[in-house]
C-alpha cells in the first residue's frame, strides 16, 4: 500500500459506502452535544418517529448557556433556560447520557470529552460546534457540524462528507520561555490567514509540536477552525496513550493492550504526501497578541499595531482600517502600552488545568491592577476546577485579586450574563476576536493564559517573558 | 418526510413578489428550539393586527381581515400560489418549517430565492417553478372561483387546473425522487443502513474498544 497521511488513515477507517461522485458515507466513532444546536434535530427524530441509531456513541452536556455563578439558583434568562431545559429533556426522552449542570463533570463540551477519555485516538468525533477540531489533538478526525447533521448522525450513525485536501504544518525548533501552543496557533494564522486552511485538513508535526503537552495540542487544534481548516491533528506517541490512559471511557485492561498497538499506527507515514506544506521554526516565535477583529490581525508582543497606510492592498487596508476603528487603537501604538479593562481566562481554548496552573504562576504574589474592572478565571470542566482548587490554585487566584468561577463557555461569547460592555477592552484566551464575540462593540485581544494573566497585573499588555 | 405523489389541493393566492423569509416567519420566532409550532405564526404581520411574540395564545390575537389567507375561502389551503423570488432573505430552515406546519405542500411561482428552493425539498415542500403568464392565469382562476383546486401530480411533472388545462414542469430527477419516496437525507442515508450495520460487525472485531 502506498505511503497515507494520517488523515488519509482516519478517513479510509471509516468509510461505509462512496458514491460515484466521491460522496462519502464516513462512520462517526463518537457524537457530542450541546443544548444550543440539538434541540431542532431532536424535535426532527421525533417527528419523523426515528431513534437515536447507537446510544452510546452520544455523550451531552450543556454549556454555552450555563451561568458560572450562584448556579444553584438555575438559569435566570428564560431563553437559556429553555435551551438547556430542552436538552436535558431529550437526553432523559432518548436515553442519551448527559452530565447535567449540577454534575461535577459539567464543562465545555470540547473540555469533557478528552477529560473522560470519551475521545479517543483514532475515532471521527463530532459536535455541532465548529471548535470540535479540537479533539484532533488525540490523532482523530474531528469537526463541527450543523443541525441538520446533527439530525443526520443522530439518526444514522454517519455523515455524508467529501474528502478534504491535506495540510502539513510542520513546527520545528524548541518553543522559547513564555511561548505556548496558543501563540504557536496564532503565529500560524497569522501567516497562513483565516482562509489559508480552507478545504484542507490540518495536521500539526515537527519538534516542537512534539514537545507540546495534551493540553496543548488540544489548544492548537482548537484554532484549526480559524484558520479556515475544519480539522486539525496531530500524530498519536506516548504523550497521547499516556493522556488517555486510565480515563473513565477509555478501555482498560487487554482491551487496552489492543487499543494502544492500533493507536501505534496513527501517523503520517514517512513518505505521505500532503497537498500543501508550511513551515515554521518554533524557536523564533513570541508571544502573540490579536491587535483586529480577524485572528488574522496578530503580532507579537515586542511589535506595534500595524500601519494601513503601509498596506498596498486596498481591500486589505479597507479591513485594517474598519478594525483600527472598531478596536478603538492607533496604528504604531506599541502592544505593552495598550491598557486593558477585563480579562478573561477560560474557553475551550485555553480553561485546562495546565492554562489554569500556567496562569497561576504568573498571578502568584501580585494583585490585579486597579484600572481592570473585572479579571475572570473561568476553568473549563466541574473537574479541572476541583483539580486546581486541590492544588490551591483558586486561593492563588483569589488573593490576586481574580474571580473564580463554574465552568462554561462565559465570556468567550457571552451567551451568558459574562460580556464585555461596549468600548471595553479584553485580554482573553478564548478563540475569536470577531466585531461583538464578547458582547456588542465589545474590543478582544487573543492571548495565551499566562500572557491574560501578566496583563491583568500590569494593566496592560506585556511581554511575559520579562515578567 | 411524507411522500409526495399526487396532491389535489385547495389554492389560495399571495399576489405579493420578493416575499422574504422574515416576512414568512419574524425572526422573534426564531429562538424557538422546535422545528414544528411555526404555523401559528406564518406571514404573522401580516396575518395579525398586533405584534406577535413568541409564547402567545395566537388564538386570541385581533386578525387582519384584509390578509388573503383570513378569508373563510381559503382556509384549509394546501397550495399557495405566490409572485416571484418568493423566500429570499436568510438561509435558515424556520420558513419552510412555518409553510408546511400551516398545512402547505406546493408553492408556485414565476421564481424562488436558491437556499429556500432546496430547503423546501429537504422538507417535504414542493415549489414549482411556472412562467409568470401561467402564475397571471392562476391568480385570475382562483380570484373568480371559490373553493379552486388544483391537482399536482409530481410522477407526471403537471398540474391541472379545474377547466383541465395542465401546465408541466421541471423538477431535478434527484430530488423528485427523494420526494416521490419521502426520503430526505436522512432517509437516503439509512437505505444503506445494511452498510452501516456491517460496517459496525467489522469494526467491532478490529476495534472493540470503540463500542464500549
Ligand atoms: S468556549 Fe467558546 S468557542 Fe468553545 S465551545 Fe464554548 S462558545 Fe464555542
Amino acid at each position: 500500500m502506498s505511503a497515507q497521511t494520517l488523515y488519509e488513515k482516519l478517513w479510509q477507517s471509516h468509510v461505509v459506502h462512496t458514491e460515484p461522485d466521491g460522496t462519502t458515507l464516513l462512520y462517526i466513532d463518537r457524537h457530542l452535544l450541546h443544548e444550543v444546536t440539538s434541540p431542532q434535530a431532536f424535535e426532527g427524530l421525533r417527528l419523523a418517529g426515528r431513534k437515536p441509531w447507537r446510544l452510546s456513541a452520544n455523550l451531552a452536556v450543556a454549556d454555552h448557556n450555563v451561568p458560572t455563578t450562584d448556579r444553584k439558583n438555575g438559569i435566570a434568562d428564560p431563553v437559556s433556560r429553555l435551551q438547556v431545559d430542552t436538552l436535558d429533556q431529550n437526553c432523559d426522552e432518548f436515553g442519551i447520557t448527559e452530565f447535567k449542570m449540577s454534575d461535577v463533570r459539567q464543562g465545555i463540551v470540547h473540555v469533557i470529552g478528552p477529560e473522560q477519555g470519551a475521545t479517543l485516538p483514532g475515532m471521527t468525533v463530532v459536535c455541532g460546534d465548529s471548535h470540535t477540531s479540537t479533539h484532533g489533538a488525540f490523532g482523530a478526525l474531528a469537526h463541527g457540524i450543523g443541525t441538520s447533521e446533527v439530525e443526520h448522525v443522530l439518526a444514522t450513525q454517519c455523515l455524508l462528507q467529501k474528502k478534504s485536501r491535506t495540510l502539513l504544518v510542520k513546527v520545528e525548533g524548541g518553543l522559547g520561555k513564555g511561548v505556548t501552543a496558543k501563540d504557536i496557533a496564532l503565529a500560524v494564522i497569522g501567516k497562513i490567514g483565516t482562509a489559508g486552511g480552507n478545504g484542507y485538513a490540518i495536521e500539526f508535526a515537527g519538534a516542537a509540536i512534539r514537545g507540546l503537552s495534551m493540553e496543548g495540542r488540544m489548544t492548537l487544534c482548537n484554532m484549526a477552525i480559524e484558520a479556515g481548516a475544519r480539522a486539525g491533528m496531530v500524530a498519536v506517541d506516548d504523550t497521547t496513550i499516556d493522556y488517555v490512559k486510565g480515563r473513565p471511557f477509555a478501555p482498560s485492561g487487554a482491551m487496552w493492550e489492543q487499543a494502544v498497538a492500533s493507536w501505534r499506527t496513527l501517523h503520517s507515514d514517512e513518505d505521505a504526501q500532503f497537498d500543501s506544506v508550511v513551515e515554521l521554526d518554533g524557536g523564533t516565535i513570541k508571544p502573540q497578541v490579536t491587535w483586529g477583529t480577524s485572528p488574522e490581525m496578530v503580532v507579537a508582543i515586542d511589535d506595534c499595531v500595524p500601519d494601513p497606510a503601509r498596506e498596498p492592498d486596498p481591500v486589505k487596508r479597507g479591513g485594517m482600517e474598519r478594525a483600527l476603528a472598531y478596536m478603538g487603537l492607533q496604528a504604531n501604538t506599541p502592544i505593552n502600552q495598550i491598557a486593558v479593562d477585563k480579562v478573561f481566562i477560560g474557553s475551550c481554548t485555553n480553561s485546562r488545568i495546565e492554562d489554569l496552573r500556567a496562569a497561576a504562576v504568573v498571578a502568584t504574589g501580585r494583585h490585579v491592577a486597579e484600572n481592570v474592572k473585572l479579571a475572570l478565571v473561568v476553568p473549563g470542566s466541574g473537574l479541572v476546577k476541583k483539580q486546581a482548587e486541590a492544588e490551591g490554585l483558586d486561593q492563588i487566584f483569589i488573593a490576586a485579586g481574580f474571580e473564580w468561577r463554574d465552568p462554561g463557555c462565559s465570556m468567550c461569547l457571552a451567551m451568558n450574563a459574562d460580556r464585555l460592555e461596549a468600548g471595553e477592552r479584553c485580554a482573553s484566551t478564548s478563540n475569536r476576536n470577531f466585531e461583538g464575540r464578547q458582547g456588542p462593540g465589545g474590543r478582544t485581544h487573543l492571548v495565551s493564559p499566562e500572557m491574560a494573566a501578566a496583563a491583568a497585573i500590569a494593566g496592560h499588555f506585556v511581554d511575559v517573558r520579562e515578567f | 418526510m411524507d411522500k409526495f405523489t399526487i396532491l389535489d389541493g385547495l389554492v389560495a393566492p399571495l399576489d405579493r413578489a420578493n416575499v422574504d423569509t422574515d416576512a414568512i416567519i419574524p425572526k422573534q420566532f426564531l429562538k424557538s428550539i422546535k422545528r414544528s409550532g411555526f404555523g401559528p405564526n406564518l406571514f404573522d404581520e401580516w396575518r395579525y393586527l398586533d405584534h406577535g411574540e413568541p409564547g402567545m395564545d395566537n388564538s386570541g390575537r385581533p386578525l387582519n381581515p384584509d390578509f388573503v389567507l383570513n378569508q373563510p375561502r381559503y382556509q384549509g389551503a394546501e397550495i399557495l400560489v405566490v409572485r416571484e423570488n418568493f423566500g429570499c432573505g436568510s438561509s435558515r430552515e424556520h420558513a419552510p418549517w412555518a409553510l408546511l406546519d400551516y398545512g402547505f405542500r406546493v408553492v408556485i411561482a414565476p421564481s424562488f430565492a436558491d437556499i429556500f428552493f432546496n430547503n423546501c425539498f429537504k422538507n417535504g415542500i414542493l415549489p414549482i417553478v411556472l412562467d409568470a403568464g401561467s402564475v397571471d392565469q392562476l391568480f385570475s382562476e382562483v380570484a373568480a372561483q371559490p373553493g379552486y383546486r388544483l391537482c399536482v401530480d409530481l410522477e407526471a411533472q403537471t398540474v391541472t387546473t379545474p377547466g383541465g388545462h395542465v401546465f408541466g414542469f421541471d423538477v431535478d430527477s434527484f430530488r423528485k425522487y427523494c420526494l416521490l419516496h419521502g426520503l430526505d437525507d436522512i432517509g437516503l442515508t439509512l437505505q444503506h443502513a445494511d452498510k452501516i450495520t456491517a460496517y459496525e460487525e467489522r469494526r467491532k472485531q478490529e476495534a472493540p474498544w470503540l463500542f464500549n
